[in-house]
């Protein structure tokens, strides 16, 4: 992709920032409609209609909401610490948005392909934590901080099953680039890594582990977004509204679009190490669905179907109590992503 | 161990049975009504904004008597002969109207909607209808005015009363003084032909009827 770029414009420094632009944009229309998908979406399953009284469907609905939050003032609480309470969100956005540079929207669109891909996205989209304990700790609010060291300790014990189930297929390829693993999924869905990737017949043994793998995976890149059932850190009855409690207008916006943004990427990482990433489901059978264009589509199908299944999931449970999110994470998540990765070791072992 | 897994199959079985109601749930039909286009029928007696057909009102004041709130107002000025009250001067069940009714005010500000006033009306002429949307911003506009009447034709009306009223009182007066000399010309006709102490009783009596 850069190269390409480069070749194009003869100027590896115009690359740098023409590369991104495209994402920026994509991520920003993805979160403004994706806060109208949550809404529809919770309207659909309560046997409301939602939003739709701006345009036919209530299309124009989040970008006038934005307007509105434009409008609004910033306000600064009393001894807070300006410079922090303005720094954090925007530390908080980019930290999700610099996870996107890894992501290999196709075989020849991607921000940068890294040979530690996997372990820059797990790092960088940590560092997050760092933009919400500083929004915490500069709005001088108790509930602010609260709500803070919440997610701090949610998103760092989420971090290890988080990891150890996608070493399951860093172990089976062998590498830590992004857009090797789809690479390694080529031939049709029955080579995704969900169906325990491509191989003999004995890969069969590999599929229930792998499943219990998206799975975990998907549990815990759900608390690590905070989203419901695991938004503790917001949970409005007891806190609030978290750290967001001081924030008003582009601010406050600011933390939803991140919080939107990272529900894409993590939804992508998902897609990529075990959904196939660009790779079509019919693989080699119809070779016109592989093209990069159609590589785009396919990822952003399976990244938006997952970001469905997130909505699907926020408005069907309740939230958890703090002792239940701990337990579930050291006391089952942590031991059988342990299992799993024992069980493909052995599997290496005997059959590779 | 057992309570390990058990514990396992439990979450997993339950957000399975929890994530498919919600997923049937998204193509039912929703129950929303989208209420300023969308209204629900409203049930046979609802009580709500009260109207007033004037066309029938006699203007006997028994829904202002009966309100517990006295958000009515009625005043009423009597109809003099040859004036007519309305077009007919007559309700729709052919009932003869008496007067004319110059200022019929209720306040729905006070209004508690019990449906009081509307049984005793003779005529049936003060019902609820189903209007309930009447907000404002101003107390004064909740007060409604019925009366055909506007204040001129009022005061006009009440003025034709007044001057009609004193002619009556004049004639009657009249009338009064020519009945009494009547009668004192019937008496004395009368007393001619009984005993004179008799007579003089009569005669003090007509003096004082004259004086």
């Amino acid at each position: 992709m850069e190269n390409i770029f480069t070749q194009w414009f003869g100027n590896s420094l115009l690359t740098y920032i023409l590369i991104p632009v495209p994402i920026l944009v994509y991520v920003s229309v993805f979160a403004l409609y994706a806060v109208l998908a949550e809404r529809k979406v919770s309207a659909w399953m309560q046997n409301r209609i939602g939003p739709n009284r701006t345009d036919k469907f209530g299309l124009l609905q989040t970008i006038l909401d934005g307007l509105k939050l434009v409008q609004k003032e910033i306000v600064n609480p009393t001894r807070s610490d300006k410079l922090y309470f303005r720094m954090a969100p925007f530390i908080v956005f980019t930290a999700a948005f610099m996870g996107y540079a890894v992501l290999p929207f196709s075989s020849v669109f991607m921000g940068v392909n890294l040979n530690i891909g996997l372990f820059y996205f797990f790092s960088i989209t940590s560092l997050g934590v760092v933009g919400v304990l500083m929004a915490g700790w500069a709005s001088n609010n108790k509930y602010s901080l609260y709500g803070a060291m919440r997610t701090v300790a949610q998103i760092v014990s989420y971090e290890i099953p988080t990891a150890l189930s996608a070493i399951v297929v860093v172990m089976l390829t062998g590498t830590l680039s992004m857009n090797n693993y789809a690479l390694a999924q080529s031939g049709g869905i029955f080579n995704w890594f969900i169906f325990g990737g491509p191989g003999d017949i004995y890969k069969i043994i590999l599929i229930p582990i792998m499943v219990i793998s998206v799975v975990i995976l998907f549990i815990s890149t759900l608390a690590e977004t905070n989203r419901t059932p695991f938004d503790l850190t917001e949970a409005d009855s007891e806190l609030v509204a978290g750290v967001h409690i001081e924030y008003s207008g582009m601010l406050f916006a600011m933390f939803f679009f991140a919080e939107y943004a990272q529900m894409f990427a993590v939804s992508g990482v998902i897609a990529t190490l075990f959904l196939g990433g660009w790779q079509s489901p019919f693989g080699d059978l119809i070779p016109f669905l592989n093209t990069p264009v159609f590589q785009v589509l396919w990822f952003l199908g399976k990244g938006l179907f997952l970001v469905f299944v997130q909505i699907w999931l926020r408005w069907t449970l309740p939230r958890v109590r703090i002792d239940q999110l701990m337990t579930m994470c050291w006391k089952y998540l942590i031991p059988i992503t342990l299992v799993n990765l024992f069980l493909v070791g052995l599997y290496m072992l005997i059959f590779k | 161990m057992k309570e390990y897994f058990k514990h396992i199959y439990q979450t997993v079985s339950t957000i399975s049975i929890g994530m498919n109601i919600t997923f049937k749930q998204m193509f039912q039909k929703s129950v929303t009504i989208q209420y300023p286009e969308q209204r629900l029928q409203l049930p046979e007696r609802e009580r709500n904004r009260l109207f007033v057909n004037m066309e029938d009102c006699i203007g006997c004041d028994q829904c202002a008597k009966a309100c517990p709130v006295s958000c009515i107002d009625i005043e009423t000025v009597k109809v003099i002969p040859g004036d007519v009250v309305g077009k007919t001067g007559v309700t729709s069940q052919g009932k003869k109207k008496a007067l004319h009714v110059t200022d019929f005010t209720i306040d729905f500000a006070k209004c508690c909607y019990c449906q009081l006033c509307v049984f005793p009306c003779p005529t049936e002429c003060i019902y609820m209808t189903d209007v309930f949307e009447f907000s404002s911003f101003n107390r004064d506009v909740l007060k409604y005015q019925f009366a055909d009447l506007s204040p001129e034709q009022g005061a006009e009306k009440k003025e034709m009363y007044a001057k009609y009223a004193l002619e009556q009182e004049e004639k009657k007066k009249q009338a009064a003084i020519e009945a009494a000399a009547k009668k004192a010309a019937d008496e004395k006709s009368k007393a001619e032909e009984k005993p004179a102490d008799e007579k003089k009783e009569t005669d003090s009596k007509t003096d004082n009827k004259e004086s």
